[in-house]
């Protein structure tokens, strides 16, 4: 194996993490503050991915694309969460699973319905298609270089905010004590409407970025959702930290696996077999990941006990 | 005698009235659907001791529908072709009986209860809901990625397995056979739930230190009820596969997970008649609904969320009472 190709597949390991921090800061920020399991969040990411396509279409412009899937994915998340979701806290998890499977249900039906089965396709821009020369002599397509960089860029924009400002105090203090905050004044249920509003928009936005790689159809969100799940999982749940190294090491995993497990059976067995045994193993590896990790840290990498 | 006991006595004459009136109706598609609805409940039985007994919430379940699923598959496909599976170090057979088949799927399943449950039980709450989803999501792929039996597409099976002494293919001989596996399912999760095992493994559920405590270690409880759990739901694999004469991977999905969590929430968590309730609901909304719109799950949607919200236990618990209800 070459290293441009090594490089090359490190890079799409890198993208992949990426999208998925988006998705699981999300995810574990509202089952760290408000002890929420949410099965619809992969539906935000479809609703961000629709809303995206469809102002591409109107407008033609990226910008605005991705704008509309912050809104939209935003604006249904607040929609969600004043009308379903905060009956839900106090719920065991059982109950909160079962609402929000109904959700997918209602949101994947109800999308299906406005836009028809068949996928929407968002082009790349002008400006951020073809391939660009990294220094060591990778060709790497600009628009998935451009998706890292974005991602990284709100990754620390998500800490800034968490680590800094008000709300992510509000927000810190909420995952600690919520009874405290309440009593110190703080409107703790305006307080998980946005945080709930931010984690929708954060999927929405993934949605977007990856759906102009991928084609947007209904069902989209719901592998990308249980990809989610296994991060935050594995970073421990809560955790926004947890998170970004799950992420990245779901991602890359994820990729690396389907590459070099195939190569690394090809050693010893015969070529067609190695390819099967291979592919099906790696696209196993991640939960193997979450197994053995939750079985040696029964709550992940950064949770607390 | 409290209000389930009637509620209970009632369903118990329901079900056996069922396959009578299924089979005046001489209609194909009915009994075929009053079929799928006692497979379905088979299962739901299944996770019902796991999730209403032991509190588990296993949102892996479809593993051991797969599996259960894989074993028929396997069987019957080697059985079809009159090829044996293995010939080292002993000559395996492939297989058209059912009892045998059925033997098979509940010990494979079984065992890979056992394995998923020794590794998962070591976590709770919500960790454990997402540990089991992660095994069952391993198998969908590994089923996806392994060609010898269909891969992607799945396997068909071309005539339906045959049982001593019944005619499988005929519709109405298959329900019954259904609905007296439903039933043995049944009796032997009433009993479950009244012996000594069952009551220590509510009081697991309620209280853990407290059980620890006079010295049962509560583990060892799960691991066993997750064990049969996981023996009837994969029972119930194998029968919906004869059903349908095909199996896919989407048997493992995590959406199949979730639509048996659905039965067994539907009727009612912990209530010996719950899954079959859910999934006699659950199907009869699938027909009716799917009639009338394409659109059909948005309702189902409604339907499910208005039960979580204002119909806490379910049908049954809203029918009987809160007085044993999952907590």
């Amino acid at each position: 194996m070459t290293f441009l190709l090594f490089a090359e597949q490190m890079l799409n390991g890198l993208q992949f993490g990426i999208m998925l921090f988006l998705m699981a800061a999300g995810l574990t920020l509202v089952f760290g503050v408000m002890g929420l399991i949410n099965l619809a969040h992969g539906s935000l990411y479809m609703i961000g991915a629709f809303a995206a396509a469809w102002v591409a279409g109107l407008t033609g412009s990226f910008v605005l694309a991705l704008m509309a899937s912050l809104a939209a994915a935003a604006a249904a998340g607040a929609l969600i969460e004043l009308t379903v979701i905060r009956r839900l806290y106090k719920r065991d998890h059982l109950d909160q699973v079962l609402a929000t499977f109904a959700l997918i249900l209602i949101l994947s039906e109800g999308t299906r319905w406005v836009f028809g089965s068949f996928p929407l396709y968002l082009d790349v821009p002008s400006y951020l298609s073809g391939p660009v020369t990294l220094p060591g002599g990778i060709q790497y397509p600009l628009y998935r270089l451009a998706i890292i960089v974005a991602g990284l860029v709100v990754a620390g924009g998500l800490f800034a905010l968490i680590a800094r400002t008000r709300i992510g105090i509000q927000i810190r203090a909420g995952e600690a004590d919520r009874e405290m905050i309440a009593a110190l004044g703080i409107d703790i249920s305006r307080l998980y409407t946005l945080v709930f509003a931010l984690g929708a928009a954060l999927a929405g936005l993934a949605g977007a970025l990856v759906g102009a790689i991928q084609s947007v159809q209904v069902g989209m969100g719901e592998p990308v959702l249980i990809l989610a799940f296994v991060v935050i999982v594995i970073g421990g749940i809560g955790s926004i930290k947890g998170a970004l190294v799950g992420a990245l090491l779901v991602g890359l995993t994820d990729t690396m696996g389907g590459v070099l497990l195939p190569r690394f059976f090809a050693l010893f067995m015969d070529p067609s077999a190695a390819t099967t045994i291979g592919a099906s193993l790696g696209s196993m590896l991640i939960y193997i990941l979450m197994a053995v990790v939750l079985i040696v840290r029964p709550s992940g990498l950064y949770g607390s006990a | 005698m409290t209000r389930e006991t009637y509620i209970n006595a009632a369903l118990t004459f329901l079900l056996v009235l069922v396959p009578f009136w299924a089979w005046s109706t001489g209609q194909a598609y009915i009994l075929t659907l009053c079929t799928k609805v006692a497979i379905l409940a088979l299962a739901g039985v299944g996770l019902n001791i796991a999730l209403g007994l032991g509190g588990l919430v296993s949102f892996g379940h479809a593993a051991f529908f797969g599996i259960g699923g894989y074993a028929m598959g396997i069987l019957a496909s080697h059985a079809q072709v009159f090829d044996p599976i293995a010939e080292w170090p002993i000559l395996i057979e492939g297989t058209k009986s059912m009892p045998v088949i059925w033997l098979v799927a509940m010990v494979s399943s079984a065992l890979a209860a056992l394995l998923i449950g020794v590794l998962s039980l070591r976590t709770s709450g919500v960790y454990f809901i997402m540990i089991t989803l992660a095994f069952g999501q391993m198998l969908y792929y590994f089923t996806i990625g392994w060609p010898a039996y269909g891969g992607e597409d799945g396997l068909s099976i071309y005539v339906r397995n045959s049982f001593p002494g019944l005619n499988t293919l005929v519709p109405v001989q298959f329900l019954i056979l259904s609905y007296v596996v439903l039933g043995l399912a049944l009796w032997f999760s009433a009993r479950l739930a009244r012996s000594s095992f069952g009551l220590a493994l509510t009081a697991a559920r309620q209280n853990a230190d407290r059980v620890e405590t006079v010295g049962i270690a509560p583990f060892r409880l799960r691991l066993v009820a997750f064990v049969i759990s996981g023996a009837i739901t994969g029972l119930a694999g194998a029968m919906f596969a004869d059903l349908n004469r095909f199996i896919s991977p989407t048997m493992f999905s995590w959406h199949t997970s979730g639509e048996i969590m659905i039965f067994v929430i539907l009727g009612g968590v912990g209530r010996l008649y719950g899954p079959v309730v859910g999934a006699a609901l659950y199907i009869l909304l699938e027909h009716l609904l799917g009639g009338v719109s394409d659109y059909w799950q948005i309702f189902l949607g409604l339907l499910l969320l208005a039960v979580v919200l204002f119909a806490r236990g379910g049908l049954i618990g809203t029918l009987a009472g809160r007085e044993v209800a999952h907590g």
